[in-house]
């Protein structure tokens, strides 16, 4: 074993101890993942990632362990992150160059012992979060700001991150919720899905409650669609999931049916990974879905890898969703235990397990190659495609990697048929669609509907607009403000194309005339400075600039032609050079806002 | 008999088209490299010749028919038919933007090649109100007698990263801390060189673009206004430290040694060499007429 050189600093014994335990809890082989069967058996020591060669050992557990220590302890100190490194064996200056990345560690021992991230990001932000952040602040509980939580129809919400104990979200949030919630409140999630359930097809199980355990999955019909699937050849599966025409809901819309061929048809072992960092301001679909119906993410997934030959699937989920992590945990273990997950799969003779990993707190790491750096214990910098993951992927093999709401998709193409399935919507955007409406809406919540529905048909359906509405934030930070104007454009990937915005993740942020835009849209800026990983220059210093810009129109009048001019260079050289789409789709809701005349002046 | 397998390399030629004209490279030759053979000359920072580019600076971008974005040419493999375009407004006005949020960042004023590229390009730093635009500034650190680090001169461009770990010298004694603007070169946890894990090989320095790592000597003659390059004569010699052999260049301004770097197109070496060979030299200098 190589040695480690690590400084003076000694750990203490209780970070001695969660280390140990860490590594005992993930890892009890000792050796990198060979209890998980041979999807992680690799040739030596040595795998091959994006073309170079690196040594794998165990530091794909350098995420998880972080997160055990930061947990026992409440930080991670040096003494802390030497012990890491070398039990590890990961270079004590890596440990820290991937801690320091991520928003929810902390390198000094905190005032006290729970950390509060209290979002002050879009939805929250017009609905009270920077009072509840002062408030909070004023009392001396160790506040952050925090981008946005994933639960903005139930605005204002804070993460209550504690030590020793287990972390908590904290919706509707008032200042009494957040210090019963340090004094160990849980919350128990209710879905907000106000439609009735024969409206709903992906979202069917979510008003039933007992459907997040194993018998009362299967009796609504769950592990039905697996039986059709190993009914057929792997081979037909992924043609079924190409015929239905199923585009990627994470935001890219890229068809799945082409990916799951391709890897299909890399030689293995492969990998299928669940993009559940859902973090795009603004959505919470994925989460809704994985608090209220988790077994069928599980079911999708276990189709997924009969039908590409993965046998290791990875569920990456933000560290800032623990009651969606609390279920997905307590399904895994239970679907091992009933024989849907392990060896031989519902006695169907194929092997099929998952991993749940954690993020720490960065947006970027949904960017699915940063996302695989993420897993792989490395800062979540994506990295330079190609070669594409459906090649080189996690661990430099073969990987699909797909968000949740795609996922859970799957089921529904088993149980209509491929083409069954591309009968519903429209020709080109088949199946249905969740929308995260929030904001100034009368009923914020998930909906779901067929694709083709108008964007006023969804909001009517949320009860309309509070107060006079003045735009929408379709897509998320990523995405762009439109005008009411196009309350009539069917919700469809090519008509909102042809209207010069997207769809992404699904986000309707409704936004009446109360709204300070000049706020709104600084901070935006700011959250994409803040999530940028810097890596290349564009988007590092890109991100950074235009936020200089906005407030120099904003507080010394600079003229909206002079920035508007830098702005668009800004803008360009983002989206011609950056590494990945977090630059490319950086500038794009500033600047609609200016064409929009939101800001700059010309309201 | 017995037959020794020696593995040979055959590369196959790839032809691809470069603003029209067609350029034969090997097989694993980037794009980059076409560009060169081609004539073209090509801006690049975190290129180098002896590091794994990371391809973070983006400087050297060039349009590739099919692609919705520009390729950085260092790092894309060339394949057969590629169609690149260097000589484009859009290649130029996205270079010209690296550049300028480079010289906005960073204080690059020591890296002559980005000085000229700045001018080529026509960057026009001067559009940038100095009071809202916000710059590295970095203080710098001087921790010992051999190499000082002014990050307010980095660029984050990952060579030294590269030289330090898998590229050079496999310490890993520094590494990408931080996340966004706020990301800086560091060792773990920021603690000084002296009580890292820090060598002293003086790798990364010797691939450092922009100075941001530099010579104690040359940093104290620069303070001084002393630092002369055009005084400076550079001699090649063999270390005289062990068996291996590394070509040394010394560099001497008024008959002292102020700098030791190594060729970076030195077949055993490409530019790496000890503590020894880069920061011991100081006896040569200790000579009884002094």
């Amino acid at each position: 074993m190589p040695e480690i050189a690590v400084t003076a600093a000694e750990a203490t014994d209780a970070e001695r101890n969660a280390v140990a335990d860490s590594i005992m809890l993930q890892d009890p082989g000792q050796i990198s993942f060979d209890a998980a069967g041979p999807a992680l058996t690799f040739d030596g020591d040595r795998i091959a990632r994006s073309g170079q060669e690196r040594i794998f050992n165990r530091r794909h557990l350098l995420l998880p362990v972080l997160h055990d220590v930061r947990d026992a302890i409440g930080w991670l100190s040096e003494g802390g992150m030497n012990e890491i490194a070398t039990a590890l064996q990961v270079p004590p200056a890596e440990v820290y160059g991937v801690a320091s990345f991520y928003e929810l560690f902390t390198f000094e021992a905190p005032s006290t012992p729970d950390a509060l991230h209290v979002c002050d990001d879009t939805a929250c932000r017009i609905q009270g979060a920077n009072e509840l952040k002062a408030e909070l602040s004023a009392d001396g509980y160790d506040v952050h700001g925090s981008p946005c939580l994933g639960l903005c129809e139930q605005a204002p919400a804070v993460f209550v991150q504690r030590t020793g104990e287990a972390h908590v979200s904290v919706r509707s949030a008032t200042k009494e919720t957040v210090v019963a919630a340090i004094g160990g409140a849980m919350t128990n999630p209710v879905a907000p899905v106000p439609q009735p359930a024969e409206e709903l097809t992906l979202l069917r199980r979510v008003h039933d409650a007992a459907a997040v355990d194993y018998d009362g999955y299967v009796v609504t019909g769950g592990y039905e669609a697996l039986a059709k699937a190993v009914a057929m050849s792997p081979a037909e599966v992924v043609t079924h999931v190409g015929d239905a025409g199923l585009t990627g809901r994470g935001g890219a819309a890229f068809p799945t049916g082409f990916k799951w061929s391709a890897v299909a048809g890399e030689p293995g072992p492969r990998h299928l990974v669940v993009n559940a960092d859902e973090s795009e301001p603004g959505t919470f679909k994925d989460r809704v879905m994985m608090e209220h119906d988790p077994y069928s993410l599980i079911e999708a997934m276990t189709i997924g890898g009969y039908a590409m030959g993965a046998e290791q699937g990875w569920i990456y989920i933000r560290g800032e969703y623990p009651e969606a992590t609390r279920q997905l945990k307590s399904v895994i273990a239970e679907a091992r235990s009933k024989g849907m997950l392990g060896d031989n799969v519902g006695g169907h003779g194929f092997r099929f397990d998952i991993e749940l990993r954690l993020g720490a707190g960065a947006y970027i790491c949904g960017e699915e190659t940063a996302l695989l750096n993420s897993i792989e214990g490395y800062r979540g910098e994506p990295r330079n495609k190609p070669p594409f993951p459906t090649t080189h992927g996690l661990f430099g093999q073969p990987t699909a990697i797909n968000n949740v709401e795609t996922m859970v998709n799957v089921n529904q193409i088993m149980l209509l048929g491929g083409e069954g399935y591309a009968t519903v919507g429209t020709e080109k955007s088949t199946g249905t669609k969740l929308f995260c409406l929030s904001g100034h809406v009368a009923n914020p919540g998930v909906y779901e509907v067929t694709y083709g529905a108008t964007l006023r048909e969804v909001i009517e359906l949320a009860g309309g607009a509070t107060g006079n509405l003045k735009s929408i934030l379709m897509g998320g930070a990523a995405g762009s403000f439109i005008g009411t104007d196009m309350m009539d454009v069917p919700l469809t990937i090519e008509d909102s194309r042809e209207n010069g915005f997207a769809l992404g993740s699904g986000v309707v942020m409704l936004l009446n005339d109360t709204v300070d835009y000049d706020d709104f849209v600084a901070r935006i800026a700011q959250f994409f400075r803040d999530e940028s990983c810097g890596q290349c220059v564009p988007c590092r210093v890109g991100t950074v600039r235009q936020g200089e810009s906005l407030l120099r129109i904003r507080e010394k009048g600079s003229p909206i032609d002079t920035e508007r001019k830098m702005l668009d260079d800004f803008a360009m050289v983002m989206k011609d050079s950056s590494i990945c789409g977090l630059g490319h789709t950086a500038s794009g809701a500033i600047l609609s806002a200016i064409d929009l005349g939101l800001i700059g002046g010309q309201q | 008999m017995t037959f020794v397998d020696i593995p040979v390399e055959i590369r196959s030629k790839v032809t691809i088209s470069v603003d029209g004209e067609a350029v034969d490279v090997l097989e694993g030759d980037t794009i980059l490299d076409a560009c060169t053979k081609a004539g073209k000359t090509t801006p690049t920072v975190c290129y180098g010749p002896t590091v794994t580019p990371v391809n973070a600076c983006r400087v050297c971008v060039v349009e590739l028919e099919g692609s919705r974005t520009l390729v950085p040419s260092c790092s894309r493999p060339a394949e057969e038919g590629m169609v690149v375009k260097t000589d484009t407004d859009r290649v130029t006005d996205n270079r010209k933007m690296v550049l300028e949020f480079l010289a906005t960042s960073s204080d690059v004023s020591q890296s002559d090649e980005i000085q000229g590229w700045l001018g080529d390009y026509k960057a026009d730093l001067d559009r940038y109100d100095a009071a809202t635009t916000e710059r590295m500034t970095d203080e710098v650190k001087i921790e010992d007698d051999l190499y000082i680090r002014a990050y307010d001169r980095c660029v984050l461009c990952y060579k030294c990263v590269e030289a330090c770990g898998e590229d050079a010298q496999w310490t890993f004694a520094i590494a990408m801390s931080g996340r966004g603007f706020n990301n800086r070169i560091s060792t773990e946890f920021d603690v000084t060189l002296p009580d890292s894990a820090c060598v002293y090989c003086g790798n990364c320095v010797a691939v450092c673009p922009t100075n941001a790592l530099q010579f104690k000597t040359e940093f104290d003659l620069r303070k001084m206004g002393d630092w002369r390059p055009e005084d400076q004569s550079v001699t090649r010699t063999v270390c005289s430290y062990c068996g291996v052999g590394c070509n040394l260049d010394l560099h001497v301004q008024d008959n002292q040694i102020v700098k030791v770097d190594s060729p970076m197109d030195h077949s055993i070496t490409s530019g790496n060499l000890c503590v020894k060979g880069r920061f011991g030299y100081q006896y040569v200098q200790n000579r009884p007429d002094k």
